[in-house]
């Protein structure tokens, strides 16, 4: 862990040094998605509801998936950008340091810029707590942070598993952003909105559902039968890292370096 | 005139080369439709009362979107001419005997065709067997086609001349990026591509057209629909030819500025 601060000490000093690029980044970071909230409440200027959530609703969702996705691009950028070590060789480097795979990786990249992109979602939240008529009490404002905490672990599987991949194929894929960037598209509405083939795959493949969908209904007072349930749901998204990581491991075993 | 002819054919040439790519952008396009597809559909179910367009005809326009995308997408940079601008081999290029404007527009006309080629037929063709609420059907007439067809040719062209003053902005901001982003960000949301025009309440719309952005990707997808009528389409296409005679000169007047007092970066 203290490795990992110092790592991250190390990035934002480097980082730095570019400020007016740096800043410009930022607040592009803030603008791209901005545009999508937009579209988000002009369409419902025009439709009132979607499928039985109000905009309020939605926008509650819109911001835990933002935040957290955000959040994950913040420390996982170094798996998004990973096949650029593994075609350069420099992963061999990696395995010969004392210190887990993982970690190292992690320590490559830090995504300040990102900021930009969560201070958005952040504005979204915001404004759907301030027109939601939900009394918040200790148990729901637990219940959101830990879909948010649980939303982050998500998305960072995501990234693991795409950077995986690499080990075999070598160049990164495009296609893998369909899993992340289209993840996130898909997940900033509730899930119940789409087909039953759609909501089956991010149940029980992807658990979007245990961030976007069984604690949104808790929090929004939807939810029937067991309530603790619906509470807990994000832990089963958190749970989603483990079998990430151990493909990833299987993955490093499988690592033939390019040489070079 | 063959100058220009032959460079765009070697960019076509080149662009059909990346293949793999291309797979990977059709399955990332596809994907991209059906989710924005059904989105749409539980907006259009959940209300009763009748749009400006209808939930066949935006179906259309979506799958249109997606399959062109590479044509008309704004963000599409050629980091070749930008590399040129910032590390001063823009002076090789100065002394070419043609003109520097033509040159590059023909080159990004046939890059983006390249790109568009390879891509927009798979996906109409898997979208066209489809079942039926997501299908991606035939034009709605003969002649909508054919204005689909006309106004779709003039919308690449109005495309390139817009991006044609990214790339001239370098020459006086020397960092693509930050240029680029914005124009990008806006442009597309101007040109229907994150909410589709017609939903846009009236005001924002008046807005978008008096720009130039919704005559690349708006119009003729529209047309292609049938949600656009015959008289409206051809007055358009008057329109479309007014934007690119203006962007274009306006092009060629920035460029020879930037060009009297040129500073070749790097040596």
């Amino acid at each position: 862990m203290k490795l990992y601060l110092r790592y991250v000490s190390v990035l934002l000093k480097s980082q730095m040094q570019y400020r007016t690029s740096f800043i410009l980044v930022t607040v592009g970071q803030f603008f791209i998605p901005f545009f999508m909230f937009i579209s988000v409440l002009l369409l419902f200027q025009r439709f009132s509801t979607i499928a039985g959530w109000t905009l309020y609703e939605v926008a509650l969702c819109y911001a835990v998936i933002n935040i957290s996705s955000s959040l994950s691009e913040c420390f996982a950028r170094g798996f998004d950008t990973f096949s650029m070590l593994i075609v350069r060789g420099e992963f061999d480097r990696i395995l010969v340091r004392p210190r887990t795979t993982l970690l190292q990786i992690f320590g490559t990249k830090f995504e300040f810029s990102r900021i930009g992109r969560l201070s958005q979602g952040f504005i979204a939240l915001i404004f759907s707590l301030m027109y939601l008529d939900v009394s918040w009490d200790l148990y729901r404002v637990l219940t959101l942070l830990l879909m948010i905490l649980s939303g982050t672990f998500i998305f960072t599987g995501l990234y693991i598993l795409g950077a995986t991949l690499c080990f075999w194929t070598v160049e990164g894929l495009e296609v893998v952003n369909i899993l992340t960037d289209g993840g996130r598209n898909f997940a900033q509405y509730p899930l119940s909105i789409y087909q039953e083939w759609v909501k089956k795959f991010f149940t029980y493949v992807i658990p979007f559902a245990s961030v976007n969908y069984l604690p949104l209904q808790y929090l929004l007072n939807k939810a029937n039968g067991n309530l603790l349930a619906h509470m807990l749901a994000p832990i089963l998204g958190i749970l989603f890292i483990i079998p990430c990581i151990l493909i990833w491991n299987f993955g490093v075993k499988h690592y033939k370096s390019t040489g070079s | 005139m063959r100058a220009y002819y032959s460079l765009f054919k070697m960019r076509v040439l080149k662009g059909l080369q990346y293949r793999t790519a291309a797979i990977a952008g059709v399955c990332t396009q596809f994907f991209w439709g059906i989710m924005y597809i059904m989105i749409f559909e539980a907006f259009y179910k959940s209300s009763t009362t009748p749009q400006p367009i209808t939930y066949n005809q935006l179906v259309q326009v979506i799958w249109l979107q997606q399959s062109f995308l590479v044509l008309f997408m704004l963000w599409y940079r050629d980091s070749e001419l930008f590399n040129q601008i910032t590390n001063g081999d823009i002076a090789y290029e100065l002394c070419r005997p043609s003109d520097l404007y033509g040159l590059w527009y023909a080159k990004l006309i046939g890059q983006r065709l390249s790109g568009a080629i390879l891509r927009c037929f798979p996906i109409i063709l898997i979208a066209a067997f489809l079942p039926k609420p997501y299908r991606f059907s035939l034009p709605a007439d003969g002649i909508s086609f054919i204005l689909f067809l006309i106004t779709i040719t003039l919308a690449l062209l109005l495309i390139v001349a817009i991006s044609m003053l990214i790339y001239i902005s370098t020459f006086y901001t020397m960092s693509p990026t930050g240029s680029l982003l914005m124009i990008a960000v806006a442009g597309e949301f101007f040109s229907g591509l994150i909410i589709p025009v017609p939903l846009m309440p009236s005001i924002l719309r008046k807005i978008v057209y008096l720009l130039p952005f919704r005559y690349t990707s708006d119009l003729p997808f529209r047309l292609y629909a049938g949600n656009i009528g015959l008289k409206e389409g051809l007055l358009s296409i008057g329109v479309q030819l007014v934007w690119i005679l203006i962007l274009v000169w306006l092009g060629r007047f920035l460029m020879k500025r930037a060009f009297k007092k040129i500073v070749v970066q790097g040596g």
